[in-house]
């Protein structure tokens, strides 16, 4: 299992706070030393400690737009959420012009991909072979979030390709009879809203290796395109998708795609852990598919987007009204479409490999946790007093971490030194002072 | 190893913590999704009658070398009649209860459903005290 991560740290930067260990949906980072430390076996890449930095230490690591040398034809992937980030630009086939005028030869919507994920989804679930309730498969962070947190619900994932991947699949084919390139001359880059689709793409998930040769920053995009779309006065007709595809942007996109009406769609870290356990205990009995975003508002909330989540999703309804309401655009077989390799439980969260050990090790972090002031300061760099009581159990955290165990050790340690200071001279001097 | 826990009779918005937690507690152990699975079902229903049928009480959740056991004692108004509080959608819980969503009549058979042996003693005025056991 490779461990790459988008998300890092900046060293430099990092001031050793404990916004981002608080923040964290898997506990994945502690501060040590001064600085945050991620634990790459636990991070989901979901960007929460991004976004909620003061320092902007933690940042994710995307590719370069240069990276498009490399290649002979080059063909942008532009998430759906890139449509709403610009101001007074109402038309998707402005911002899809802008794109062949920065550099790339073509353009490929992700909208295109998400119609034809979408499509796939209508007759599975028609069929009714899949287990309910089904979870979209789209986000990566909530896939690694139930990878290593959720095992009991790897069964309920889609087993679809994400709609990034359909479409670099079916924008490769295009190329190849387009260009008769081979397909190592052939750039498939992915205009990203998030760090997680970033690794996605490096570590990808459901199959051998990703159909994206790079993903570049939403961000980085919109500063080379924003210049350019105001020029733009005769865009050309390069918007293919309808409304359904465009609309994966936003949470609730998908689940209105799939024909059923008995979805629920959630958005936020926090909120996607909460329907997780509801669903692990069988609690949602009534639902057949469940549309799980990481990010608050769903991808237009994705920490490498420029504009406000709340406005994106404003912006998309107006864009998405002039659309057809479903295109599907696409050949896309569900072999295309079906995941090449199985999903499969991390079990980085577990204690030690032998129950009767890893019982043990949750004995004494019971006990530890018991002698703990229970404030969850962070103060010693875990997120919490019984992470760190895991943490020392796990042989990675010492009890002085804890500031308030330190004080009470250093006051003991006090009092021995003022009863040593305290006690009269030893025998042997009381013995001498007698003889004087 | 224990783990015990009180359970609130009053609060309901907190129902589910002791479950919730001994499924964290089980994950952490490495303990086979399909039995965290159960235990996590049926603590829950059994948690939540405690809650509601028997205004709180407390919980002992004890991992054996071969099964997981898990007791909820009340003193509540107890059981008086198993057999009628063990069939599907028979409950008596009152009207205030229901528009919470609970008091489905679910409680009791979905913890015979999920757990691999199950034991109720009660006694009417004086409370309930219900066994389950999952083998691991």
């Amino acid at each position: 299992m490779s461990y790459f991560h988008s998300v890092t740290l900046d060293t430099d930067k990092c001031q050793g706070c404990t916004n981002c260990i608080k923040r964290c949906p898997t506990e994945a980072i502690r501060v040590r030393g001064g600085k945050a430390k991620i634990i790459k076996e636990r991070c989901i890449d979901c960007g929460e400690c991004i976004r909620v930095c003061p320092y902007h230490a933690k940042l994710a690591v995307t590719d370069s737009f240069d990276m498009l040398g490399d290649y002979e034809y080059n063909i942008a992937l532009p998430a759906p959420s890139l449509y709403g980030q610009f101001k007074n630009t109402e038309d998707a086939n402005v911002i899809l012009t802008g794109l062949e005028e920065i550099g790339f030869d073509s353009v490929f919507e992700v909208a295109r991909g998400a119609e034809a994920v979408s499509a796939i989804t209508r007759r599975l679930l028609q069929e009714g072979s899949l287990q309910s309730p089904v979870i979209s498969s789209a986000c990566p962070a909530v896939v690694r979030l139930i990878k290593v947190r959720f095992p009991n619900l790897i069964g309920n994932i889609l087993n679809l390709l994400s709609p990034m991947e359909v479409a670099a699949m079916m924008a490769r084919r295009e190329a190849t009879e387009k260009t008769g390139l081979p397909d190592e001359k052939i750039g498939v880059f992915f205009i990203t809203p998030c760090p997680a689709k970033v690794t996605s793409i490096k570590a990808p998930l459901a199959l051998e290796q990703s159909n994206v040769s790079g993903a570049i920053s939403a961000n980085e995009i919109c500063a080379k395109l924003m210049p350019v779309l105001k020029n733009i006065t005769q865009p050309k007709p390069l918007s293919v998708a309808g409304m359904e595809g465009v609309s994966w942007a936003r949470s609730g996109g998908e689940c209105e795609g799939t024909d059923t009406m008995q979805y629920i769609a959630v958005d936020g870290i926090d909120n996607v852990m909460n329907i997780l356990e509801q669903i692990e205990d069988e609690k949602l009995d009534d639902v057949d598919f469940v549309e799980l975003s990481a990010c608050l508002g769903g991808c237009v909330g994705g920490v490498l987007n420029i504009t406000n989540s709340f406005v994106t999703t404003t912006r998309l309804k107006h864009i998405t009204s002039e659309l057809p309401k479903r295109q599907e655009s696409c050949s896309v077989t569900l072999e295309d479409a079906l995941f090449r390799t199985p999903i499969e439980h991390e079990p980085v969260m577990k204690l030690d490999e032998d129950f009767a050990v890893a019982m043990q090790k949750m004995e004494q972090m019971d006990a530890l946790y018991e002698s703990m002031p229970k404030l969850d300061c962070g103060s010693c760099g875990a997120p919490s007093c019984k992470a760190l009581a895991e943490d020392i159990v796990r042989g990675f955290g010492n009890e002085n971490d804890c500031i308030f165990k330190m004080r009470e050790r250093v006051r003991e340690l006090a009092k021995e030194l003022f009863d040593l200071e305290a006690r009269p001279y030893g025998l042997n001097n009381q013995k001498e002072d007698e003889d004087l | 190893m224990h783990k015990y826990y009180k359970i609130d009779g009053k609060d309901f918005s907190i129902a589910g913590e002791a479950s919730s937690d001994f499924k964290t507690v089980l994950k952490k152990l490495g303990t086979p999704a399909e039995i965290v699975r159960k235990v996590a079902i049926a603590m829950y229903e059994a948690e939540i009658n405690t809650v509601i049928h028997g205004g709180g009480g407390e919980c002992d959740a004890a991992i054996e070398k071969d099964k997981i056991v898990i007791t909820f004692r009340d003193q509540g108004p107890g059981i008086a009649d198993i057999s009628l509080a063990m069939q599907e959608g028979y409950s008596t819980a009152n009207d205030k209860i229901r528009e919470l969503g609970f008091g489905a009549g679910m409680g009791l058979p979905n913890i015979q459903k999920y757990a691999d042996d199950m034991s109720i003693e009660t006694e009417v005025g004086k409370g309930t005290t219900v066994v389950l056991s999952i083998n691991l």
